[in-house]
């Protein structure tokens, strides 16, 4: 843990001037269902990763692996926006702590 | 060579504004400003200034527009009276929060309910609490010098913070007074070349205005916000200073009139101090030791200031154009807090008059002077707060 800064270390008019600076602030915490990847069901369409607000899908040459769990919130988009194949979904959420 | 010229407060303030040229001004009308707006608009269309002007639906949206603008990185300027200030309540929060260097004067005027469009401090007095500086202005000439002087203070890069130039809806706003233009390229050189603080569009270095500071953190930057208010007395000081070399026109925290051996004295803000001026006048020809103070920095407010020159009167009326129902003026409120340490401090007593417009009448100042004069050598004050100038 950094030490809390004070009064007197801050910019003036609290502008943050560290350009994505979100990286540090970890929202995975906040999720209340998982998703689940099924690569077996998966085209590689990326509609989820175009969907994903918080960039918590990672893509590597062009194709997604798995999720980036520090900073998906579990909103469920990715699995509603899935078309999967043959009609079976490759992200499903589960609720966490189950 | 300065121009003297016969103008309307008004006039005086937006030709301020040529002068100035901002980069960008959001206006809305309201009276009594509307005037000095509609003037500077014609200086927009007809090419005198390089001004991008931003027509907006409000107040609210006037005040919005000039914090995009100011964080974008350009020198902004807006103007407002009553309820039109009222509107951009929550946003003046916002632009002095975000340390932003707007310019706003403030042409006074009464708020509803009931309607009146004349002139009284509610509008400023209730936005006293924003984080803006704010200057008062007893004529024309002061309006036009606090308006030059304001850019300079606001824009100083250890304030970088929003200031009201406030002076008196119609009594100044429309009454025409000989007043002394500077010379274009000396306001020009006053003022500056605008230097920005962390500009949006500095697009080689992205930043982020406005952010989600939680209880963690949120006191910390109120903290610091205080402290550079704390700054702001010493630059009022040095641009007087320097505007004076400029100008030959002196101007300080506040004007003290005959105030040094003074037994009772004043307070009072804006056009309604002329008035008092003359009926001091009148009562140091009659052997009476009266002065005056009159406030002209009163955000932030120069308590220990304050406090030095009226320590050794023995009877001050605090005079309130604004009232705060059910507790004393605000002025008055400042007075009290200014004095509290001393050792031995005036009797103090606080009228409030001039509301929605009412005139502030020689007699008056007279009838104030008179009860202050009783007030000296009995002791005893019989009132604290009370309205003059109202019918039973």
């Amino acid at each position: 843990m950094k030490k809390p800064r004070g009064w007197k270390e801050l910019t003036p008019g609290s502008v943050i001037l560290e350009a994505g600076n979100a990286v540090e602030f970890k929202t995975g915490s906040w999720r209340a269902f998982r998703p689940r990847w099924l690569e077996e069901n998966c085209i590689q369409c990326l509609f989820c990763w175009m969907y994903c607000p918080d960039m918590a899908i990672i893509v590597e040459d062009g194709k997604r692996k798995d999720f980036n769990y520090d900073y998906c919130k579990g909103c469920g988009i990715c699995a509603l926006e899935c078309p999967g194949k043959k009609g079976k979904k490759a992200i499903v959420m589960e609720e966490e702590g189950k | 060579m300065a121009k003297i010229v016969a103008v309307t407060g008004n006039e005086a303030v937006a030709e301020a504004l040529r002068q100035i040229n901002p980069d960008v001004c959001a206006a809305y009308p309201i009276t009594p400003q509307t005037d000095m707006m509609q003037r500077f608009s014609s200086f927009v269309s007809d090419g005198k200034v390089d001004t991008e002007i931003i027509l907006v639906e409000s107040e609210h949206s006037a005040m919005s527009a000039c914090i995009g603008a100011s964080a974008a990185g350009g020198r902004v300027v807006t103007a407002t009276s009553s309820q039109g200030l009222a509107l951009m309540w929550e946003m003046l929060f916002i632009a002095s929060g975000n340390r932003l260097p707007i310019v706003m004067p403030v042409v006074n005027r009464a708020l509803s309910a009931p309607l009146n469009i004349h002139g009284d401090h509610s509008d400023s007095m209730g936005a006293r609490d924003s984080g803006w500086i704010q200057l008062y202005s007893e004529n024309a000439q002061e309006a036009y010098d606090n308006t030059i002087q304001a850019f300079r203070i606001a824009e100083h890069m250890d304030i970088r913070l929003p200031a009201m130039v406030c002076m008196d809806g119609f009594i100044i706003s429309h009454s025409i007074e000989r007043v002394e233009y500077l010379e274009d390229a000396d306001v020009k050189n006053f003022v500056s070349e605008y230097k920005q603080m962390n500009p949006l569009l500095d697009i080689d270095n992205p930043k982020s205005y406005g952010p989600l500071i939680l209880p963690d953190l949120y006191m910390e930057y109120k903290r610091a916000q205080h402290e550079v208010m704390t700054k702001v007395k010493g630059v009022v000081l040095n641009v007087a200073s320097e505007f004076e070399k400029l100008s030959k026109r002196k101007y300080g925290l506040f004007e003290s009139y005959k105030l040094d051996d003074a037994e009772i004295a004043i307070v009072i803000l804006n056009s309604a101090a002329g008035t008092a001026k003359d009926v001091i006048d009148q009562f140091r020809a009659k052997g009476i030791k009266a002065g005056l103070l009159k406030p002209r920095l009163f955000r932030p407010f120069p308590y220990e200031e304050v406090a030095d020159a009226i320590k050794d009167v023995s009877a001050l009326c605090v005079m309130d154009r604004a009232d705060s129902f059910g507790a004393y003026g605000p002025l008055f409120i400042e007075i009290c807090g200014a004095t509290l340490h001393l050792e031995k401090r005036p009797l103090m007593i606080n009228k409030i008059y001039g509301l929605g417009g009412r005139d502030f009448m020689p007699e008056h100042a007279e009838q104030v002077l008179n009860e202050l004069s009783v007030i000296a050598k009995t002791g005893k004050i019989r009132i604290v707060k009370e309205y003059i100038g109202v019918r039973e």
